[in-house]
């Protein structure tokens, strides 16, 4: 074999030792451990579940959800047969469907979660990345904003979601409501915490645009729409995106926590009745549901980095 | 009445220490088809001068008249070179010339002929093959070579150069200007550069317009260069009346003027005040 075919099998396999040999170590170090430190942990609720407990359970789960899946299926189907009976001895009968109330499942509650914080943090970039345009264009208009968002940036927004709550409850009202109220309180709550980081990044983005391409746009006479457009969006593009990387981060997490306060539906509300429960497999239970909240929020952030690839100008910048 | 006129220009930035005099009392007339450059020792105030020309910087006292008229702010009748290209980084070479052209003639020209003007300017600086490239692919002297396509596609009245070769290595910097003066031989434009190069100075200029030393920099000495055109650097690297040119401005620059040693404050461009930010 000849010297560079060589050499290139040495780069390729060590770029594979780099890219998956090493995670895959650290992984199984980190289940050993975990399995080992679990197996002398003993709560109220028998063991810490090890790896193979948090496993097995998270195959129940989906089990638990494929069943209620078809007990919802069968009820539908039952309803429709004996509409159908109804029907065929009197034409005119009314017949109703009523809908399904089974309990929500981990899937169900894990697509609630992702629907409320998805809803929130669209809201939130709504307002924030104008805000943000329009603060850091203007000097007046940020020395006007900054104290107000130097304020709220700290608070947790665990303490709004009893004003949002009853503000809700208040405001919202409706006989036949779009959103259940939950849903429209955790999302406000996500929003609320989703505002600042985008704010603050977009400003810093649109206020340290390069004062040449400024006098570029002065000389051309740019409008005000043009120059937002073509030079100081594309130019404050990475800030605002890692403004949105900030808050989708902590949107999630402040979804949480939110869900397990509130007692609103989604993976926050999956964990503390499971913690309520208290059975024997609800720490395996409540383990599957930190790995999906973590993986989820993993996949969150790569998905606004496809994002951000796909708007940015510079495809050669490392985006990490 | 000339072409050009700036007219007593004296500007006053505010500093922490006070109030710095940066320009005083700069008078020049130019002609139309003019080829102006402005020299002297850095921080002595040839950007602000040609920033007031630009009108992105307000005279403090005095103005500057363009065919006797009055001009207060920046426009494309006075397009600017920057000494950084300043092309926006994430339009195309074209783009980036075409952004210019659709503002400028937006009215005037429809949108066939506003492609066909792109394109020629574009290929005036010998740069049609690279028109789908970004800033970020091409030299630095390609950089310049656009933007002075786009300047001249604004069709300006004056041409302003700041430091335009400043940024390029000798060779490159070279091309550019034997480029320069084909093009200036063919549109004849009105054109203040600014320079350090004393050499580029005397070999471009039809005046070269001497700074003294800032703060209160004024205009010192004016120099004619009667040498005929085209010019060539390499005959003229032998001529005598081209020597005497370059030893009168090195003598200015240099004896009569010398920067002295102590570094001086220069607040040669005022920056705004910038937003100071916490990131988070």
């Amino acid at each position: 074999m000849s010297k560079p075919s060589n050499n290139l099998i040495n780069r390729s396999f060590r770029w594979l030792a780099h890219t998956t040999l090493m995670p895959l170590v650290a992984l199984s170090l980190f289940l050993i451990l975990w399995g080992a430190l679990a197996n002398h942990i003993n709560t109220s609720l028998g063991k810490f579940p090890g790896p193979t407990q948090v496993w097995e359970q998270s195959e129940q789960l989906l089990r638990e959800h494929q069943a209620e899946r078809a007990r919802e299926a069968a009820f539908y189907e039952r309803q429709q047969q004996r509409n159908a009976e109804t029907l065929k001895e009197d034409p005119h009968a009314e017949v109703t469907i009523r809908p399904y109330t089974g309990s929500p499942t981990f899937i169900d509650q894990i697509l609630t979660s992702l629907l409320t914080v998805a809803t929130g943090f669209i809201i939130a970039s709504l307002i924030a990345i104008p805000i943000g345009v329009v603060c850091g264009m203007s000097a007046p208009l940020y020395q006007a904003f900054n104290p107000l968002i130097q304020l709220f940036k700290p608070v947790s927004p665990l303490a709004w979601l009893p004003l949002v709550t009853m503000v809700v409850s208040a405001v919202y009202v409706s006989d036949n409501p779009l959103f259940a109220k939950s849903f429209v309180t955790s999302a406000i709550t996500v929003t609320l915490c989703c505002l600042w980081p985008t704010i603050i990044n977009t400003t810093v983005g649109v206020a340290s645009v390069d004062k040449d391409l400024l006098n570029v746009s002065r000389v051309l006479r740019l409008g005000w729409f043009t120059k937002t457009m073509k030079i100081v969006l594309p130019s404050a593009m990475p800030m605002i995106f890692t403004g949105l990387r900030l808050s989708l981060g902590i949107g999630w997490m402040v979804l949480i926590a939110a869900e397990m306060l509130a007692q609103n539906p989604g993976l926050g509300k999956f964990v503390w009745d499971e913690f309520q429960n208290g059975s024997s497999n609800s720490l395996a239970r409540i383990m599957v549901a930190v790995f999906t909240i973590g993986f989820i929020g993993f996949l969150l952030d790569r998905s606004m980095l496809l994002l951000q690839r796909r708007v940015s100008w510079d495809k050669s910048a490392v985006l990490r | 009445m000339s072409y050009l006129s700036l007219e007593n220009l004296s500007i006053t930035f505010p500093t922490e220490n006070g109030p710095l005099m940066v320009l005083d009392d700069v008078c020049l007339k130019i002609s139309k088809g003019e080829f102006i450059s402005l020299i002297g020792h850095s921080g002595c105030g040839k950007s602000t001068v040609l920033n007031i020309v630009a009108g992105l910087l307000q005279a403090t006292q005095g103005g500057v008249l363009l065919e006797g008229r009055e001009v207060n702010d920046p426009g494309p009748d006075r397009a600017v070179v920057f000494q950084n290209h300043s092309l926006l980084p994430w339009l195309t070479v074209y783009e980036n010339v075409r952004l210019a052209v659709d503002r400028v003639f937006a009215k005037s020209k429809s949108k066939v002929e506003r492609h066909a003007w792109t394109l020629h300017n574009l290929a005036l600086v010998h740069m049609d093959h690279a028109l789908q490239r970004r800033p970020a692919e091409i030299s630095g002297g390609m950089k310049q070579r656009v933007g002075i396509a786009r300047a001249l596609a604004m069709q300006p009245k004056v041409l302003l150069m700041d430091e335009p070769f400043g940024a390029l290595d000798s060779l490159t910097r070279t091309h550019m200007q034997a480029s320069l003066m084909e093009i200036q031989a063919t549109l004849n434009n009105t054109v203040i550069m600014i320079t350090h190069d004393v050499d580029e100075a005397v070999l471009l200029s039809d005046r070269i317009v001497m700074m003294s030393n800032g703060p209160q920099a004024t205009v010192g000495e004016i120099l004619h260069i009667d040498l005929p055109r085209p010019r060539d650097r390499v005959t003229l690297a032998a001529d005598p009346t081209y020597n005497n040119y370059r030893a009168a401005v090195l003598q200015f620059l240099h004896e009569r003027h010398a920067k002295p040693d102590v570094p001086s404050s220069k607040p040669e461009q005022s920056e705004r005040p910038q937003l100071k930010l916490a990131k988070g």
